[in-house]
């Protein structure tokens, strides 16, 4: 075992709140993006329209460059970014996002280092690379798709863990107990992890297309929701992302049960945790299946999703705190 | 089908079976006993289970004697071996298979079936293309033909036609969608085998003490339903020495344990030659097939007992149980039943770093034993074990006996450190705390069925992957002449989920502009 190196522990935490600020104020200009999305919807209209008008006055032939079309779509169905509409804000807050990132990174690694091992050995460090993932899932994402419209949602979402971590289970960085000294800790937590951080933004989606399908069913969509893509749009993202997120969990419990072997002698022991991953694992396959059955898709298998992410939620949360079991390595 | 008339609303026997039977294997009732499946497992996590600890279960029956009985008889204490726990899952696997099984065969068919045939107009599919090859370019049959090398190149399957190429591919994605489901089967057999033959078992083991595997050996022992006594493996070891690693460099976690090892002498069978081997935690001991895990461990002081007679009533280790992990204040039972004239009982603790504070209680303040210490109280009378009712041997029943030692009396408490003997009042004997050593909690279990279980869950895994990411594709090319150039025409279908099919149909434009002498979009192509 090599020492803890208490410096570079104290470094970790000062970053992390540091880090944590840092998404405060993306989490405001994300909201500010979407407070303003109708003045800022009307101000492109208004540019278009000039542009039209002169396009008439010039009057002049040949295939020119016919932007107003692909424009006034505001938003693209595949989640590419258009060049229509202008988003200071949201750009702002993309910017102070990656510093938030950038700084989060730090403090987890340098966490990591000072102990000499994976930063998720207790609550704490579950929870704050937890929130890491989650953001540069969103970041990966947000580099090929336009995907600033749930900015607020990961923002805040990430703020959250990183309070609940700081303010909930404060541990002093340390040397992991016998139980979690194992390769499969790595593995088994990393790829829950990722999946969660997967299943966390499909739910925003979902939330979306419920909201979008309302919007649309009551008449023309105003503000922020014309900003969104179309509830199938969403829909057919949330399903592939999802996908994804499905083998990961399903190695996930895999990973857990090996290990359960390993270390207990029953790869699947009904455990509170077990159960709760099982149960997961079970919503999210009926969530895949319900897109090829009648009467499930959309609205429906949208509910699943929404389901699906809240069981997580109470999966890490709940369960963690008040369930008798052996995965109590919460560190308080 | 039997023609049935309008007037007659029976289905009749077989009717209703086959009525049943296609209820059960639509894609909706599995999906509906899917998310129940889900709901099912649910308070499992919320009920004590007997599977994970009887007792737990009986303290809140008692705590609970209204609703207690109730939620026993709808099977909540044990709920993953409860009827209607198994029934959905069986019922669940039986639409699966019922609505795999004509899957497969159907899949069986497609298989062996050529390509679909080429629709009469490309430009209704999804994703359409056309091209105008230049005068001197190849001739619409030599084009279908560098068509079809194309398709085939991508992983299609084609079929040159009269006038055009039909393809098709993933065909591996059904293969792998029927496999995921077989796979998860097959990890149901084998759980299902695992209950038939597995055991499992705990044993505490002193430090210098042995455990052969026969099950008299074990302190608790849980048989599959098919297990016979000769199955058990002819293997002995013995703990030889038990080693703990403490954190002292750090200090916000002061004393916490970083490593146990316990260190065997195994005998794997009758006559053979020993050898040393470690248990550690997440690290078993196999022998056999047979796994060993080190799932607890504590103090186990060495204590001598005379009787009033004078005689050694006692002599030996007492396991004590750890009240408090960070200090490893262990709770300590000692029942000496052969003391005579009157059986003497003893509880209190085992304080490995025994240090007494300012109001005179002791306590323990490090988990290694730097000062250890016994604080006890002692009775005398009868300890009702005669009877034959089974004891708690943590716990005890000081009803029919007569305090004799404690902080409460005027004899007062008993604290002894290594070698010390303490003469109980009365004449009635002594105690003295000899030694002590470390035990280890040995989980014990045999399993042949996981490897089944693995092997069916990776077969899952991996057809899992392929039944998500292989993409279903049907394409089709079609060559014509007119006004002395070739005109190919192609479209692209997918079925099932259409992602990618744009890219699909960029990237064969490109092939196909680099194999061919196609002339510029601009000048041909009608928008």
């Amino acid at each position: 075992m090599t020492p803890v190196n208490e410096t570079l522990a104290q470094y970790s935490e000062l970053f992390m709140l540091i880090a944590a600020l840092t998404y405060l104020v993306a989490f405001f200009f994300f909201s500010w993006d979407m407070a303003t999305a109708s003045r800022s919807i009307r101000k492109l209209e208004a540019e278009l329209e000039t542009e039209h008008a002169k396009e008439l006055v010039g009057a002049s032939g040949g295939p020119t460059v016919s932007a107003p079309a692909d424009s006034r779509q505001l938003v693209s169905e595949d989640m590419e970014y258009t060049d229509g509409i202008k988003r200071p804000a949201a750009n702002i807050g993309v910017a102070i996002f990656i510093l938030a990132v950038l700084g989060h990174g730090f403090a987890v690694v340098s966490r990591a280092v000072a102990a000499s091992r994976a930063p998720w050995g207790n609550l704490y460090e579950f929870m704050t690379s937890g929130a890491l993932v989650i953001a540069l899932v969103y970041l990966v994402f947000l580099l090929r798709k336009d995907l600033r419209f749930v900015g607020t949602f990961v923002s805040g979402l990430v703020l959250l863990m990183m309070m609940g971590a700081t303010i909930g289970f404060p541990t002093p960085v340390g040397n992991v107990q016998p139980a979690l000294q194992s390769w499969w800790l790595i593995t088994h937590v990393s790829v829950a992890v990722v999946s969660s951080g997967l299943f966390a933004l499909t739910f925003a989606m979902s939330v979306l297309q419920l909201l979008k399908q309302r919007a649309e069913k009551r008449g023309p969509v105003a503000g922020f929701m014309r900003l969104v893509p179309s509830a199938s749009a969403l829909e057919n993202w949330s399903y592939r992302l999802n996908a994804i997120g499905f083998v990961m969990w399903t190695f996930t419990l895999m990973a857990g049960a090996i290990w359960a072997e390993q270390a207990w002698g029953r790869y699947w022991n009904w455990d509170a945790k077990e159960v709760w991953t099982f149960v997961i694992w079970v919503i999210y396959a009926g969530y895949l299946h319900a897109r090829a059955t009648r009467g499930w898709t959309g609205t429906r298998s949208a509910w699943l999703n929404i389901v699906g992410f809240l069981a997580i939620v109470f999966n890490y949360t709940i369960v963690n705190m008040y369930f008798p079991s052996l995965h109590s390595y919460a560190g308080f | 089908m039997s023609k049935t008339q309008p007037n007659l609303p029976t289905l009749g026997f077989r009717g209703t079976l086959r009525f049943i039977w296609t209820q059960l294997t639509s894609m909706r009732t599995a999906l509906m006993l899917l998310l129940l499946l889900a709901v099912a497992a649910v308070p499992g996590s919320l009920f004590p289970q007997r599977r994970a600890g009887a007792d737990v279960v009986e303290n809140w029956l008692q705590d609970h004697p209204k609703i207690g009985p109730v939620l026993d008889f709808l099977g909540m204490f044990d709920v993953y071996s409860s009827v209607w726990f198994s029934a959905i899952y069986l019922l669940l696997f039986i639409s699966l298979v019922g609505c795999l099984w004509p899957r497969g065969r159907q899949h069986l068919k497609t298989l062996r079936q050529p390509p679909a045939r080429t629709p009469r107009n490309l430009k209704r599919l999804p994703e359409y293309g056309q091209l105008v090859l230049e005068a001197d370019g190849p001739t619409p049959e030599q084009a279908l033909v560098d068509a079809e090398k194309i398709l085939k190149k991508s992983g299609y399957r084609t079929e040159l036609r009269e006038g055009s190429v039909g393809a098709e591919r993933g065909y591996v994605r059904e293969v792998g969608n029927i496999l995921f489901h077989f796979g998860l089967l097959g990890v149901l057999v084998f759980m299902g085998i695992g209950g038939l033959y597995k055991y499992e078992g705990q044993k505490i083991i002193v430090e210098g003490e042995g455990f052969t595997n026969n099950l008299v050996s074990y302190d608790s022992f849980t048989p599959g339903t098919a297990f016979a006594e000769d199955r058990l493996a002819p293997f002995a070891v013995q703990l030889e020495d038990f080693d703990v690693v403490f954190d002292r460099e750090s200090e916000a976690h002061y004393g916490q344990a970083l490593e146990y090892t316990a260190t065997m002498n195994v005998t794997p069978g009758p006559g053979e030659e020993p050898y040393q081997d470690n248990i550690k935690v997440n690290d078993p001991l196999t022998i056999d097939g047979v796994r060993m895990f080190l799932v607890g461990n504590g103090y186990a002081p060495n204590i001598t007992v005379t009787d009033g007679d004078g005689d050694v009533a006692y002599s030996g280790p007492v396991i004590a149980q750890v009240q408090d992990p960070n200090t490893n204040s262990s709770l300590v039972v000692l029942k000496v039943p052969d003391a005579k004239p009157e059986q003497l009982g003893f509880v209190g603790m085992f304080l490995p770093t025994s240090q007494t504070g300012e109001d005179g209680v002791a306590v323990s303040v490090d988990p290694d034993a730097y000062n250890p210490e016994l604080i006890l109280n002692s009775y005398y009378g009868d300890l009702g074990l005669d009877d034959g009712t089974p004891q708690n041997v943590y716990v005890l029943d000081t009803d029919t006996m007569t305090e004799l030692n404690s902080r409460n009396n005027d004899n007062g408490g008993i604290t002894i450190g290594v070698g010390d003997t303490y003469e109980l009042p009365d004449g009635k004997g002594s105690i003295t705390f000899d030694s002590w050593d470390r035990y280890v909690g040995l989980d014990i279990h045999y399993d042949p069925s996981k490897w089944g279980v693995g092997a069916f869950a990776t077969l899952a895994l991996i057809s899992l992957v392929i039944s998500l990411y292989v993409r279903r594709r049907r394409a089709w090319v079609k060559a014509t002449e007119r006004d002395g150039h070739t005109v190919i025409e192609y479209g692209l279908l997918a079925r099932g989920e259409t992602f990618g099919l744009r890219e699909e149909n960029i990237k064969l434009r490109q092939i196909f502009d680099n194999t061919w002498p196609v002339i510029p979009p601009s000048t041909s192509e009608e928008s």
